[in-house]
């Protein structure tokens, strides 16, 4: 009966790619919806997610998001590096920088300042020159993104020149740094320098980052930090949700996508169910005739179901498609690079797709159900 | 597979209703549509049951078929009492048992004439292959080899019936039910349908029962039961239709009747 119910399905061309292109529709928009929104809030904890050195950040009790810094004492380093249970702390400079290239090009860049000695804080993946000539006068190491923004089309050169605060930065690299959510390039330097850069404020330090001591937990070692200090400390995976979190509350982000997300979940609810709906109508005398031959309830049921899944599956792979050209084609773009289609995001889709078209064939059941088989004696 | 409940018993008739009633609705809207039908159709012959519209004859064909169950009375068919049966028996007798050939055809558009045909085989659990290979066979034997891959909106209405002729006994059924089974052919198309079914259809141990109101193919029945008000009013012997017999039929039919 398998073979019946596909049959059935696909016989009426017009409608089953109708029930496709619906189900399609709502796969690639919930998808790339999804995607997008969650690379756009995975941006905003990009600098954190670059720190794999230290599993703790300090800061400023008052800390809401990672943009957001209130610099505090450099003595307060100091403080961290004395709390039992600490393997070491250093500081990590972070702020904003106008940046200008030979030519006058210009820009806002996020400034990280690496500590000077261990250079904790630093990119991991270097795109061209060496991380240890951070340590060389003026240093800079600028990432791609950055670096194509001020030198389009140029290969990269070592030793290039460029104005940060009006101060000389050499830029000795060049680095793969997650994108931000603002999309500003991203320029490490030593701490030292960074603070040369910004200019005089009575109080420089961003962040401390930190490491716990042998057989501390992050957890415990953060209790520590606080207790013994007036700061806040947390992972990074913390403050990487925290500062989403930020954006969540005090942005309109969640709720453009979630506007969107759900105009694909009602499109696709309604265009699949009713468009199934219809096709189990136009088809109810078959049914009926099936009834009567000696097609159980059950395999009737069967039936449907079937037909549901299939359209579901096609239009589901269809959807994924789409979704996958898409992301495919603007992860290789500079401004949407590390945008991508994440496994929890196509499962969740398949997840709902499934529930959509379960959800529309129901209606189908039913009236497959209650149908009388004397209606195939009925002219 | 599992045993049957219930077993079909060797009678000399398919069909036997005793008082068989049923109606619809309640209270005020309460309708009795079938008022005590005596009727039985014995194996072997070409049963016909005619009656002006309304009259009950698709009732009473639903109630046979187990489609309906019926208010009162007792009905067996080939032994078996439906009414007892549970549903699954119900339906697994019907499709055993029973072949329909409906008015409207009811072939799947999208399944080809063969697909169709193999259709009760299908719902019987025998593998696609075969039961497209005996649909094959059956349509080769019934002079439509030229249609076998043919869909229902590519065929003639004749070949429409033919497909659903053979749909109604591909499985071997012992009661074949019709209902209106000319109702949409013209008259030569009409004979040529009921020629086939009187050749391949009527058997010693197989019964069949039309219900029909198209006079030009009473020459066909071997009985023929008049139906009237949910009742069987009178019966005649399909042999003897004569030009005595006939006017009087069709007198009884002419508001209902094809023109």
């Amino acid at each position: 009966m398998n073979f019946l119910a596909l049959r059935m399905l696909i016989g009426d061309r017009a409608k089953y790619l109708g029930l496709i292109f619906s189900i399609a529709f709502a796969s690639f928009l919930i998808s790339q919806q999804a995607s997008i929104f969650i690379g756009l809030m995975s941006r905003t904890t990009s600098q954190v997610q670059d720190v794999v050195d230290a599993d703790i950040w300090v800061m400023d009790k008052q800390t809401q998001y990672a943009d957001e810094v209130r610099a505090f004492s450099d003595n307060e380093l100091f403080r961290v590096r004395d709390v039992p249970g600490i393997q070491w702390a250093v500081r990590l400079f972070k702020g904003m920088a106008t940046t200008r290239s030979e030519d006058g090009k210009f820009r806002q860049v996020i400034l990280m300042g690496v500590d000077d000695a261990t250079l904790v804080g630093a990119p991991r993946t270097m795109l061209a020159g060496q991380l240890t000539d951070l340590r060389r006068p003026d240093a800079i190491v600028i990432d791609r993104a950055g670096y194509e923004f001020f030198f389009p089309h140029e290969p990269f050169r070592l030793g290039r020149t460029m104005e940060m605060n009006d101060h000389r930065a050499v830029i000795v690299g060049m680095c793969e740094a997650s994108p931000p959510f603002a999309t500003f390039p991203v320029v490490f330097t030593r701490y030292s320098q960074a603070v040369n850069y910004i200019g005089q404020e009575r109080d420089q330090l961003s962040f401390v980052l930190a490491k716990p001591a042998a057989g501390v937990s992050v957890q415990e070692a953060c209790a520590r930090i606080e207790q013994f200090t007036d700061l806040k400390a947390m992972s990074g995976r913390e403050f990487g949700s925290q500062t989403i979190g930020y954006y969540l509350k005090n942005t309109g982000i969640p709720v453009n996508f979630g506007i969107t997300i759900a105009v694909a979940l009602i499109v696709g609810s309604v265009v699949a169910g009713q468009t199934f709906y219809i096709f189990t109508l136009e088809n109810l005398k078959q049914f009926g005739a099936l009834k009567a031959i000696g097609v159980t309830n059950y395999r009737l049921v069967g039936m449907i179901l079937l037909q549901a899944l299939v359209v579901a599956a096609v239009g589901y792979a269809i959807g994924m498609g789409l979704s996958a050209t898409f992301f495919e084609v603007t992860l290789h773009r500079t401004a949407t690079r590390g945008i991508i289609m994440l496994w929890p995001t196509m499962v969740a889709t398949g997840c709902i797709i499934f529930a959509i078209v379960i959800l529309a064939s129901l209606l189908s059941i039913r009236k497959v159900l209650v149908l009388e088989p004397a209606i195939v004696f009925r002219s | 597979m599992r045993n049957l409940e219930f077993t079909v018993r060797e009678r000399d008739f398919a069909i036997r209703c005793r008082g068989i009633t049923k109606e619809f609705g309640k209270g005020d809207s309460r309708t009795l549509v079938l008022r005590g039908v005596e009727l039985d159709v014995h194996l072997g012959k070409m049963t016909m049951l005619v009656g002006q519209s309304g009259c009950g004859k698709t009732t009473l064909l639903s109630v046979i078929a187990g489609l309906l169950e019926s208010s009162g009375g007792d009905l067996e068919v080939l032994g078996v009492f439906p009414d007892e049966l549970k549903e699954n028996d119900r339906i697994r007798f019907r499709r055993e048992n029973l072949g329909f050939a409906f008015q409207q055809f009811n072939l799947l558009p999208a399944l080809t004439a063969a697909e169709n045909v193999a259709v009760p085989l299908l719902a019987g659990g025998i593998p696609r292959k075969r039961a497209i290979e005996r649909g094959i066979e059956l349509l080769e034997r019934i002079g439509m080899s030229q249609k076998i891959y043919s869909f229902p909106n590519q065929l003639s209405v004749g070949q429409q019936q033919r497909v659903a002729f053979a749909r109604a006994l591909i499985h071997e059924p012992r009661l074949i039910l019709c209902d209106e089974p000319t109702s949409a052919l013209d008259a030569e198309t009409g004979q040529a349908a009921m020629q086939l079914l009187a050749e391949v259809a009527v058997r010693a141990d197989r019964g069949v029962l039309i219900v029909t109101h198209d006079d030009r193919i009473f020459k066909f029945a071997d009985v023929i039961h008049s139906m009237s008000d949910g009742r069987i009013v009178g019966s005649v012997d399909g042999k003897s239709i004569d030009e005595t017999v006939l006017p009087p039929l069709q007198t009884a039919f002419a508001p209902a009747r094809r023109k």
